[in-house]
């Protein structure tokens, strides 16, 4: 099956990107869609199968592909209203435009099922390509510097993959490219060479945080998130990042059945206090909305990787909390292309009174922004409340203070610029030009919104069980 | 004689690290492209023909004339100035690329003997890292670009030490580098040069966060 999803999406991808025709462009993109809806049901029922060798249906990559598909729905259909309401459309930049979704969504979901760490690699090679494309679709000046810079951070990251990869291969005392399946990498943990696995970590590590958002290479993901439109942001933003986030995951669970797991932790969690510090610094003094939510993201990931590197509950907490970001993150940007729509700018300084010229899209933003900021009603509280608990646990009592104290400056940062576009008016803002909305262009991010509470609050059992499961390996 | 070979990459460093010409780069890059090719004719001895082949087209006609070669015409192209104008003086330069030197020798030291020779592994990582260093230190496009490729050939050098036991590997290096290359220097490069015209990273920095 796995062959027929890649080799079919391969082709839908080939014949958008090169035919210009407009009922042939979205007929494919709904084949498309429904293409990786069979393919999500096909992976649910064989689970733990392995397909064409190199692909295995495991517990990480059932949940990543379940995300990827419920935000890429949203995702065609925001790009449809995207392509057909923009004033600079052409057949070209449309065809392009689904062209490289189809290939990116497929790339990302064949590297959440890759049970082979040069299969990852290859795959995360063509989200590079493939997004490169999606940025620079307004093809002006800011857009190809968005792209030069992406494209040349994710060349050097993906260098330093292939880098880790090559140590990952000497660390083991025989040869053999079979033996580099993770798999057989845990198998053979004990016998790896640590002072090669150790410095292999570090380059795959550096690399994949690229795509996950994080220090040292988080400056791709900002300009990249930037630049590209609102829904290829929202992929960007989600389920990109759900892949570097399974390339350092898959590669940690190897590390951690070694002596060296407090070591990686340590280096681990170092990037993720790094990161949040960026973060706050950035959130405080940015004024370009779309880069505060990208700066968010890092903000996340953070998070995230401090929940993995203290371990315990925190495991648990950083998968769910990933799920969780990835719906309310693209949710929000999915909103974004309206907001765009009323003021024609990304100034925060020149964004004001949402709620008085699209009622549905400030609550909307409202909810989200109660989301992002992980207050109560939130599914995110749950999951970060838990990452704060397991550095508790951990003993990490000062790294946790200073956590929340970056934190609090996130939010205040947020609530600032957030209150500020919802409620205070913006001084010469011409109101006859303000578009009417329909309120059915927000059902999605409103569905998006309510599926992150209800999975954080009362997450289903099959989903407890598959987060559970996709642990499992991690040392407890 | 492949240790000769390996150390006089590794002094083509040196040079690179002094040398102030926008050309010099260049005949530099196409210099360690034979010199990866002699790498590989000394070190593959078991692998197949057909790779071996492959691993030559690599080396000799796509590191040792095209790149060169599209990087000059790229320089005409866009009157890209000759002078690579770095931040740093090149004696600086100098003392840095020595400092990585010496640091991936007391790094590979340090490891415990694998299967790879030492020599591989220092070379490996000072190109790569002299390579970052040249991306930090230099103000033009066009030498991120070479220092990107400078990165890419020292990746080459660590893929054929373990090219003998896992050609997948060899194979998969030279993709990479083949593929990430054209997509920098051909689509991008070409594209930047049409846009901006006087190509300079100052120019790249509209993306602000204000």
């Amino acid at each position: 099956m796995i062959a027929i999803y890649l080799i079919s999406a391969a082709l839908i991808g080939a014949v958008v990107f090169f035919n210009r025709g407009k009922v042939l462009n979205y007929s494919l993109s709904i084949l498309f869609l429904v293409l990786q809806c069979a393919f999500t049901v096909y992976a649910c029922l064989h689970y733990n199968e392995t397909s064409l060798y190199y692909f295995t249906f495991d517990s990480l990559g059932i949940i990543m592909l379940l995300t990827a598909t419920i935000i890429s729905i949203p995702a065609f259909y925001h790009s449809y209203v995207y392509i057909e309401e923009s004033e600079e459309k052409t057949p070209r930049t449309r065809a392009s435009y689904f062209g490289a979704m189809v290939i990116l969504i497929t790339a990302v979901s064949a590297a959440y099922f890759a049970n082979h760490i040069a299969v990852v690699w290859i795959f995360t090679e063509v989200t590079t390509l493939s997004a490169s494309a999606l940025i620079y679709h307004h093809r002006n000046k800011l857009a190809l510097e968005g792209t030069w810079k992406y494209v040349f951070i994710c060349a050097i990251s993906i260098t330093f993959v292939f880098i880790g990869i090559l140590f990952l291969s000497l660390s083991s005392s025989n040869a053999g490219s079979d033996y580099l399946s993770y798999k057989n990498l845990l198998a053979k943990s004990s016998s790896l060479n640590y002072e090669w696995l150790r410095l292999a970590f570090l380059f795959i590590f550096t690399g994949f945080t690229a795509k996950l958002g994080l220090f040292p290479m988080f400056t791709a993901g900002v300009d990249a998130k930037d630049k590209a439109p609102g829904p290829a942001a929202a992929l960007l933003s989600s389920i990109v990042i759900c892949m570097g986030f399974t390339g350092i995951y898959r590669i940690y669970v190897v590390i951690a059945n070694t002596p060296l797991l407090h070591w990686a932790s340590l280096v681990v969690g170092i990037a993720a206090f790094l990161s949040l510090f960026i973060a706050t610094v950035y959130m405080i003094k940015v004024k370009n909305l779309k880069r505060m939510m990208a700066y968010s993201s890092v903000e996340h990931m953070g998070i995230v990787m401090l929940g993995i590197a203290a371990g315990g509950i925190g495991y648990y907490a950083a998968i769910l909390h990933i799920v969780l970001h990835s719906f309310v993150k693209s949710a929000l940007f999915f909103q974004y292309n309206q907001l765009y729509k009323v003021f024609q700018t990304k100034n925060i300084y020149q964004i004001g009174n949402y709620f008085k010229y699209n009622t549905t899209g400030a609550v909307v933003i409202l909810l989200a922004f109660i989301s992002v900021t992980a207050m109560p009603p939130s599914g995110m509280f749950v999951s970060e409340f838990l990452i704060f608990r397991s550095l508790f646990e951990a003993n990490q009592i000062a790294v946790l203070i200073i956590v929340l104290f970056l934190i609090t400056f996130i939010i205040w940062a947020l609530a600032k610029n957030i209150f500020k576009i919802l409620f205070i008016p913006v001084v010469d803002f011409d109101e006859s030009k303000v578009p009417i909305i329909s309120p059915w262009k927000s059902l999605s991010q409103f569905i998006l919104l309510i599926g992150a509470a209800y999975l954080g609050l009362n997450p289903p059992a099959i989903f407890v069980d598959l987060i559970n499961n996709s642990i499992a390996l991690l040392p407890h | 004689m492949l240790h000769v070979t390996l150390i006089v990459f590794l002094m083509s460093l040196f040079y690179l690290s002094i040398a102030n010409r926008m050309t010099t780069y260049i005949h530099v890059l196409a210099m360690q492209g034979v010199l990866l090719f002699l790498v590989a004719f000394l070190e593959l001895k078991s692998i197949t023909t057909l790779n071996l082949i492959f691993v030559l087209l690599e080396t000799i006609v796509f590191k040792a004339i095209a790149v060169p070669v599209f990087l000059k015409y790229l320089l005409k192209r866009n009157h890209i100035t000759r002078e690579a104008e770095p931040f740093v003086p090149n004696f600086v330069s100098l003392i840095i690329t020595t400092a990585i030197v010496v640091i991936t020798i007391i790094l590979s030291n340090h490891m415990e003997e694998a299967r790879l020779d030492k020599i591989f592994f220092v070379v490996a990582l000072s190109t790569l890292f002299t390579g970052l260093y040249f991306i930090a230190s230099r103000r033009k496009i066009i030498t991120h670009v070479i220092g990107y490729v400078i990165i890419e050939n020292g990746v080459v050098v660590l893929s054929m030490a373990v090219g003998n036991e896992m050609p997948m590997m060899l194979n998969l290096g030279i993709m990479l580098d083949i593929f990430a290359s054209v997509l920098i220097l051909g689509i991008f490069l070409n594209k930047i040069g049409d846009v901006f015209h006087d190509i300079d990273v100052d120019q790249l920095t509209s993306l602000k966060d204000d």
